[in-house]
């Protein structure tokens, strides 16, 4: 009877850093136990790579260079823009099983379910991307640029699927079932992904979509890891700022996301119950 | 000393037919190593009581004290001293029995080696040993509620809420679980239970509260509240309609209140008190008066009973599934 009584005081750092890491494990049991899950972040895309790197290559040139070697940044920003949205549907499941009202009923960080959602998707999407580059490499992608620009460049596409995990995270919050998620990213993340230069040069685009390529976050993600990865080619950059400065533009995005969705959500995560 | 104290609480939900009063100014007391049963049909108001106590959901108005710690100004205060068990078994399919003691442990700040030692404990407690390290996915509806309730008690609560333990259950399960239910009773734990069933709040609390319409609408022990509606009711059933009058007669002699008789005239009911006795002399007396039976018994008050003593309506369950979905909605 006198444990409750005699539980430990932390210090709200280690707190917080204690309790992010164990919904973290716990979300990384659950990936390990669940085999669609897997197929979802390892088999997608291997597929997308082979489909699109064997399928298209012939039909599409690229000014400068060839078509695989374009492609990959595209692959790359569309799987991380995917691999996001599970953040949602998996808050959304979370909330329908009752385990929030679990951990809402225990004396935790307020965030760490959040923190934990979101690093365990970071684990998640980064085995996705080592996968996509291996299966790159087999298909005759290269990198030509400097160890540290590669690097870079994987952080940087890792940094922007971490923070769109936050924006996710709150829509999962917010619907009331995680079909709903999957629908919603279907009807908003294809044409996103697609109208962009992810798959082909924009410039190919008739005037109203290459117009909404070119604005496209998208494009400048895809863009960014492009020429840090040194697969650029020698097409012109549409003379629009967010184009001309892909890097700038996707950190001021990141920073953007992070200090607007991460407060969001700590808040709406204290008042959401699941019955 | 009240472990549990709250006063007007108050909750409203909107929906598009207007706002749900969920709760409607709800006192509650829970006295220190008591266990108190909150009995209402669904919609009552029972789970919104808890979710305000186990701080989920804020009061629209009205105060609530856990332990002395007010639910509003201080949730994590709270959350340190009470455990919650749920009609919805809150437990992660995805990880085994043990895992998910151990993650519960660490998240109320236990420390590794001592959340794996009172995981194991548990598991040993709740008799689920074989099933410990197996995903829960895989696991009945009685011992997922087992891996729940084990995880309320991972610090041996202050104040333990039950919501609805044994909704859904098959009835072995559910005498298993009450067995769980009494021993912790028994060891002081203070206890606050819903239930929708007369017979669970019997078997296992002290007091119990009756709420109708998010209000308590009585209050007392198990024996205050039957003496109340009248203990056991006693049922016969005639051959013959036209006995009827004369059956309504013995029965309004030796039960406690009017008797009541069915459309066709041939079911009659009235609460008695002393049972036994009751059903001895009645059936002595339609025996004398020569009136014949096709059936006859007692039967133990239900929720309805109460409901129709106390508030003149049945605790009518389509009215209430209306209610949910409407609830359901207005959230």
């Amino acid at each position: 009877m006198t444990a409750a009584a005699t539980l430990p005081t932390w210090n709200p750092l280690s707190l917080w850093y204690s309790d992010g890491w164990t919904v973290t494990k716990r979300n990384l049991i659950k990936i390990k136990r669940s085999p669609d899950m897997l197929v979802f972040a390892v088999v997608q895309p291997i597929m997308f790579v082979l489909l699109f790197s064997q399928v298209y290559a012939g039909a599409i040139s690229v000014q400068g260079t060839d078509y695989v070697q374009f492609l990959m940044a595209g692959i790359f920003a569309q799987t991380v823009v995917f691999g996001s949205t599970f953040s949602g549907s998996a808050m959304a499941q979370d909330l329908k099983e009752g385990i929030i009202d679990r951990f809402r009923s225990l004396p935790m960080s307020s965030s760490a379910v959040l923190i934990g959602r979101t690093n365990s998707d970071l684990v998640l999407n980064t085995i996705s991307m080592v996968i996509m580059m291996l299966t790159g490499l087999l298909v005759g992608w290269r990198v030509n640029s400097s160890v540290s620009e590669f690097l870079a460049g994987v952080g940087l596409l890792l940094l922007f699927s971490y923070s769109f995990s936050w924006v996710m995270a709150l829509l999962g919050m917010s619907v009331k079932t995680p079909e709903v998620i999957n629908n919603a990213s279907f009807l908003i993340l294809f044409p996103l992904t697609f109208i962009s230069n992810a798959f082909v040069p924009s410039d190919t685009l008739p005037t109203p979509l290459r117009v909404f390529a070119e604005w496209n976050p998208v494009s400048s993600l895809v863009q960014a890891a492009r020429e840090l990865f040194g697969n650029e080619g020698t097409a012109p950059v549409p003379d629009i700022w967010t184009m001309q400065n892909p890097i700038l533009t996707v950190l001021i995005g990141i920073t953007v996301m992070l200090v607007l969705f991460v407060p969001l959500c700590i808040r709406k995560f204290a008042s959401i119950s699941s019955r | 000393m009240n472990i549990i104290e709250a006063s007007g609480l108050t909750k409203v939900y909107r929906s598009k037919s207007g706002p749900v009063h969920a709760l409607a100014g709800l006192d509650l007391s829970v006295p220190r190593g008591t266990v108190k049963a909150l009995l209402g049909p669904n919609g009552a108001g029972k789970t919104t009581v808890v979710k305000m106590l186990t701080t989920l959901i804020r009061p629209d108005s009205g105060t609530a004290y856990v332990d002395g710690i007010d639910v509003v100004a201080d949730p994590k205060g709270v959350r340190r001293v009470i455990g919650v068990s749920g009609q919805y078994a809150a437990v992660d399919e995805n990880l085994t029995g043990f895992e998910n003691l151990e993650m519960v442990g660490r998240l109320y700040h236990l420390g590794g080696a001592e959340s794996r030692r009172r995981a194991q404990e548990l598991i040993d407690l709740f008799e689920l040993t074989a099933a410990g390290n197996r995903p829960v996915k895989g696991f009945s509806g009685g011992m997922r509620r087992r891996i729940d309730l084990a995880g309320a008690l991972v610090i041996n609560p202050k104040v333990l809420f039950l919501d609805e333990p044994t909704t859904g259950l098959d009835p072995r399960s559910r005498i298993a679980l009450w067995a769980v239910i009494k021993r912790l009773v028994a060891d002081g734990t203070t206890v606050l239970l819903t239930t929708q069933y007369l017979e669970e709040a019997d078997q296992l609390s002290d007091d119990i509260v009756v709420i109708d319409d998010g209000r308590v609408i009585a209050e007392g022990t198990s024996d205050q509240l039957k003496a109340q509606i009248g203990g056991h009711r006693l049922v016969v059933a005639l051959v013959e309609s036209g006995d009827g009058p004369a059956a309504q007669e013995i029965l309004a002699r030796y039960g406690a209140g009017e008797p009541m008789v069915t459309s066709d005239g041939r079911g009659l009911e009235v609460a008695v008190i002393d049972g036994p006795r009751a059903l001895q002399q009645v059936l002595a007396a339609l025996g004398a008066a020569d009136i014949r039976l096709h059936d006859a018994g007692m039967r133990r008050p239900t929720l309805d009973d109460v409901f129709l003593k106390l508030t003149g309506h049945k605790a009518d369950q389509t009215a209430d599934v209306a209610a949910d979905a409407e609830l359901e909605k207005a959230k």
